[in-house]
């Protein structure tokens, strides 16, 4: 893994070329690719050489819908081998066109079906709490259009119950919901008890902000940010 | 005499002494009973509410950290409701967990068809291998429990207000050889044993019992059956659930196979546990007529 290249995130667009196929869901994969990156970039305390290690962060992909985002960020994080890009979709591939936990060794969860991610983080962070009064943060990536699965509104609302402070929901809102959220995304989240933070999804600094932002003093809450892209 | 789900809260709170990654994940549903789990191991009992999909994840989240999940509530709302969160969040993702049912396929059926699930061994069958429990006395559950936790795969416990007489003290995955007979076999499942041993008197038949339903015992199956099979399967849940895995044991034989148990679940009806069993033909006389005519 040592001779592996790194990139940076202007070379993503040119890694993202090379998986090819029938993946329907490019406009969702570029939705994710500014957090994605911001996250592995300079968030996550997690890297080539601590996959395995218990006191990792862990990153949930719950939307895993439109994954060549996540694949080239891995891949510009030393974490998978670009030749693997080429493979996308392939039978023997690793790369699906949702990611598999099995299958590539720095994914936490299997996914593409909607609405399951929340709840597995919760049962992470909690199991997480429980074993270290200074336990990983646990991230969970969702979409907005997620948001319509009733599991999800379940987890939600557990959370804030059990004080996940290690706990962060990422929402990429592309108003892709079909009926929206008139009350507005964070204010569903923060009437269950989280803490929540509106950024500009492409914007990197922000991003940061909001994401390493460790909430309360107590942190006894969960925090959402959700990150809002035009396109 | 102690229920199946008195015995089950002991065998939890025995399990979550001796096994320090032990978690229970509750919906609610048996909360008070196992209150001094609760009590003896702080946070790891983990009631979520009324909220199925969440207990299945949470516990999926909790075996990605190296715990051993436990989710115990009614039956169609731990196998039928979240199913694609079992499919999804346990099974797809590899993890080990344990399930534990009661209310089983009619077990209190003033309820209605909302609270029944004869379906849930057949549908947890299309999932992949997994190890399912069916005890037919109280006495036998906790053996079974500790079964269930000890699987390298989903494990399933059904628990039940039926009971046969007495327990059957085995606590091997093989199935009992209760009686031995010449005219062909039935495999007694859980509770249906009783029923079963009345049905039979006088016919001359073998009656296996079996609590371990998934893996399928077949070596005992086959030990019995002799070169031409007739094998009757009595199940406490959808008849023919078990019959492609009796299928698979006698594949290479000339055999014949009668699946009984409940053929009808949408009775629109409620009234007594006894009722549903002469309804669905698992009453003794029912067992009997339909064994009569097959042989």
């Amino acid at each position: 893994m040592s001779s592996l290249p790194a990139y940076r995130y202007e070379d993503l667009a040119g890694l993202i070329r090379m998986m090819t196929g029938d993946e329907k869901h490019d406009a969702s994969a570029h939705s994710t690719l500014d957090v994605l990156w911001v996250l592995y970039d300079s968030v996550l305390k997690v890297d080539r050489g601590s996959i395995n290690d218990p006191t990792r962060d862990r990153l949930m992909i719950s939307k895993g819908h439109g994954p060549m985002a996540l694949y080239a960020v891995l891949v510009a994080k030393q974490m998978m081998t670009v030749d693997e890009l080429r493979t996308y979709g392939q039978f023997d591939s690793s790369l699906g066109w949702h990611p598999d936990r099995l299958r590539i060794e720095a994914v936490e969860i299997s996914s593409g079906s909607l609405g399951h991610g929340l709840a597995i983080a919760i049962g992470s962070a909690y199991g997480l709490k429980l074993r270290s009064s200074s336990p990983p943060q646990v991230f969970c990536l969702l979409g907005d259009g997620e948001l319509d699965e009733g599991s999800v509104h379940e987890a939600i609302a557990l959370a804030a119950r059990l004080g996940l402070g290690n706990l962060t929901a990422v929402v990429i809102d592309n108003r892709s919901s079909t009926h929206g959220w008139p009350a507005g995304i964070a204010g569903r989240f923060e009437v269950e008890g989280w803490v929540a933070r509106t950024v500009a999804g492409r914007d990197h600094r922000a991003l940061e902000a909001a994401l390493r932002y460790q909430g309360s003093a107590q942190k006894a809450e969960p925090r959402v940010v959700v990150c809002e892209i035009d396109s | 005499m102690q229920t199946m789900r008195e015995a089950f809260f002991d065998g939890v709170v025995e399990w979550m002494a001796a096994d320090e990654k032990a978690m229970v994940v509750l919906a609610d549903i048996s909360a008070a009973g196992l209150r001094e789990a609760s009590r003896n191991f702080p946070g790891r009992v983990l009631n979520v509410g009324i909220r199925e999909q969440a207990a299945i994840g949470v516990a999926a989240g909790l075996s990605l950290e190296g715990f051993h999940p436990l989710v115990h509530t009614y039956v169609p709302f731990l196998i039928e409701r979240p199913f694609e969160m079992i499919k999804d969040d346990l099974f797809h993702q590899g993890l080990v967990a344990t399930l534990v049912s009661i209310g089983a396929s009619y077990d209190e059926p003033g309820y209605g068809r909302t609270h029944q699930c004869p379906e849930d061994v057949a549908l947890l069958d299309t999932l992949g291998p997994s190890t399912i429990l069916v005890p037919g006395h109280a006495d036998e559950v906790v053996p079974l429990l500790q079964r269930a936790v000890s699987s390298d795969t989903v494990g399933y416990l059904r628990l039940s207000i039926a009971m046969n007489r007495r327990p059957i003290r085995n606590t091997t995955a093989t199935m009992t050889r209760v009686v031995i007979g010449k005219n062909g076999v039935v495999i007694a499942v859980g509770p249906m044993l009783d029923a079963v041993l009345d049905a039979t008197q006088g016919m001359d038949l073998t009656v296996l019992y079996a609590t371990t339903v998934r893996p399928f015992d077949a070596a005992t199956l086959r030990e019995v059956a002799g070169p031409t099979p007739k094998v009757v399967i009595v199940e406490p849940y959808l008849a023919g659930t078990s019959s492609p895995v009796v299928e698979r044991a006698l594949s290479d034989l000339p055999h014949r196979i009668l699946a009984l148990g409940v053929s009808h679940p949408d009775l629109h009806r409620y009234g007594s546990y006894a009722d549903h069993d002469l309804a669905q033909g698992l009453d003794p006389a029912g067992i009997a007529s339909a064994i009569c005519a097959f042989l």
